[in-house]
């Protein structure tokens, strides 16, 4: 084995050993738990058998790690179709966790964990951390959001798992945190990039200057960003910026992450299958070119998911990684082929701002949702066009109408959002359908 | 006794107010008085015209929110003092103002105030108890445009 390590005072951790499996054994303990996989989701999940019985699969005829293609397709839509419980293989009394993002109506997709979960979790996200460069002694600020969100539970758990100093402060109150940051010697934070660059921003308010803090790496994650804002959070704070990658419907924080090489991001494929496949057809197409990531879980218990579509856009990249590790790199994602976008970490889509709006009443479905970042921090504004019913001589009637419609969104994706009243009919229209999104937001 | 006063929903932002106003006037409707509350992203242009219906079809015709809403046109002496002792009759019935705002012209020593009430009717009832001269549109029409 080459260097593992890329930093010093480290040691190898061994729950980071599956990272640098030989390609024949990694693909053979692929097939063995795929297998598994697709039978227990076969045996006790009512929605992966019936697919599968519409196309004449059984469970042993999954022979090889290409036979995947011949299973169907899990949509997001389907969490909610079966809500809430719909799509656990276990039964409630060995279901330890759940967790619950938000969904395309309002209602939560949930997700669930065993005991055995938990700890892949863990050791998904320890390996996500080891891959960052950190070690035992380090003092990680856990700066996610602990709650239904798999943010902060996730990376506590795997934090610990590695030996790290975790402390679990959660989200918000930046002044609270810089000054721990500060006075705890904390050598690396965990926490959305927009968050991270608020914080840089707040700290040199109150006159500190992170590069002189001992702080140097940050694991960010749970929304896309860029390069440009890699740089700006280095140079700023003087640390390592890492992109991570999950979603809660595969396990959470943990299915990919960045190693100390910052070129894409490793995949933990001992345990979520991927395959780039194209989001039209569905087809798989050929290793390096741009295509939908699918993730099949390999170990999930409580719920297995076969064939998940994330709707995030990447290509694999076909080059070994100076680091060492054997596990396939995809591009860092930014891209979507749907209309979903992410604010302060949470998944929003238009449908779910539609639908929080037809909820007050009088306000008909022309609206549009603007992003933009001011002093780090995502807004969002969603103008709302006014309607003979919500008009009022009154102006306190109009801002009571902005009351109830910004109230309904935040009910319905937990995000405050500026409601602003325009004139009828000066929302853009183009080809006959309004443009629902504009994001201003740096690139 | 009501007055018909229309209402337009207008974006604060350079240009919005111009456009309705020029609207109006192409159609030939003289504007008696107006109002114009504002907020930081909107504002609210209230207008009395005589012939609200045809200034409310020209609007909407514009693409505009129009709403129609009934307002009293009161007599008040023009003079010190002369607005606190209506008011007072006001207050006195217990009768809410939503707002109000003035005309720009003077009447044999009265000028005329626009009055939005909560409750128009209520209002009515107290200010001709006291005997103060509340003007149906025809008055109002022939004072303000000669």
């Amino acid at each position: 084995m080459r260097t593992l390590w890329n930093d010093a005072g480290g040691e190898f951790h061994p729950v980071c050993a599956p990272d640098f499996l030989p390609l024949d054994r990694l693909q053979g303990l692929q097939l063995q738990r795929l297998r598994a996989t697709v039978k227990r989701a076969y045996e006790n999940v009512a929605l992966f058998r019936g697919r599968m019985e519409e196309r004449g699969i059984r469970p042993g005829d999954i022979r090889s790690l290409d036979d995947i293609r011949s299973l169907p397709f899990t949509e997001k839509t389907d969490l909610r179709d079966t809500y809430p419980f719909g799509l656990f293989a276990s039964p409630m009394n060995e279901i330890v966790r759940v967790h619950a993002s938000s969904g395309t109506t309002g209602k939560p997709t949930v997700v669930a964990y065993t005991e055995e979960d938990i700890e892949v979790w863990a050791s998904v996200m320890a390996r996500t951390f080891a891959c960052n460069g950190l070690h035992r002694g380090d003092i990680l600020q856990n700066a996610y959001g602990y709650g239904l969100f798999t943010g902060g539970l996730g990376a506590h758990y795997g934090a610990e798992m590695l030996g790290m100093t975790v402390i679990p402060i959660s989200g918000g109150q930046t002044d609270r945190q810089i000054m721990i940051m500060k006075d705890f010697g904390v050598t690396a934070i965990s926490c959305t990039p927009s968050y991270f660059i608020h914080l840089v921003e707040r700290a040199g308010e109150l006159g500190i200057d992170l590069r002189d803090l001992p702080i140097r790496a940050g694991i960010f994650g749970a929304e896309p960003w860029t390069e440009g804002i890699r740089r700006h959070a280095e140079e700023q704070a003087g640390i390592k910026a890492y992109d991570i990658y999950g979603l809660s419907e595969i396990i959470g924080p943990g299915v990919a992450s960045e190693c100390t090489e910052q070129g894409g991001i490793h995949i933990f494929e001992d345990h979520f299958y991927p395959e780039i496949v194209d989001p039209k057809t569905g087809e798989p197409i050929p290793d390096g070119e741009s295509g939908e990531l699918v993730f099949t879980t390999l170990s999930k218990k409580a719920m297995p998911m076969i064939r998940y579509r994330t709707h995030d856009i990447t290509s694999f990249i076909t080059e070994e990684c100076a680091c060492g590790r054997t596990i396939r790199r995809v591009k860092r994602v930014g891209a979507r082929s749907d209309d979903m976008f992410i604010i302060r970490g949470v998944n929003v889509f238009p449908s779910q701002i539609e639908a929080a709006l037809l909820a007050v009443e009088g306000v008909q479905p022309h609206y549009q949702i603007i992003l933009t970042r001011q002093k780090g921090l995502d807004q969002m504004e969603v103008q709302v066009e006014v309607t003979p019913e919500l008009f009022s001589d009154q102006v306190r009637d109009l801002e009571s109408v902005q009351r109830r419609i910004s109230k309904s969104i935040e009910g319905t994706v937990g995000i405050r959002a500026a409601v602003r009243l325009v004139e009828p009919h000066t929302i853009e229209r183009s080809m006959g359908k309004a443009k629902r999104l504009i994001d201003n937001r740096e690139k | 006794m009501k007055i018909q006063q229309i209402s337009v929903f207008i974006e604060n932002r350079p240009g919005h107010l111009a456009a309705q106003i020029r609207a109006l006037a192409e159609a030939g409707i003289n504007i008696v008085t107006l109002s114009l509350a504002d907020t930081e992203q909107f504002g609210i242009l209230r207008l009395i015209v005589r012939d609200w219906e045809k200034a409310k079809g020209v609007l909407e015709a514009a693409g505009r929110v129009v709403k129609t809403t009934e307002v009293l046109a009161i007599e008040v002496e023009d003079r010190p003092g002369g607005l606190a002792e209506l008011l007072e009759v006001i207050d006195a019935g217990g009768i809410n103002v939503e707002y109000m705002y003035a005309f720009t012209y003077g009447f044999k020593g009265r000028a005329v105030m626009i009055f939005r009430f909560e409750d128009p009717d209520a209002a009515i009832a107290a200010l001709q108890a006291k005997g103060i001269g509340v003007l149906d549109a025809v008055d109002l029409f022939r004072r303000a445009e000669g």
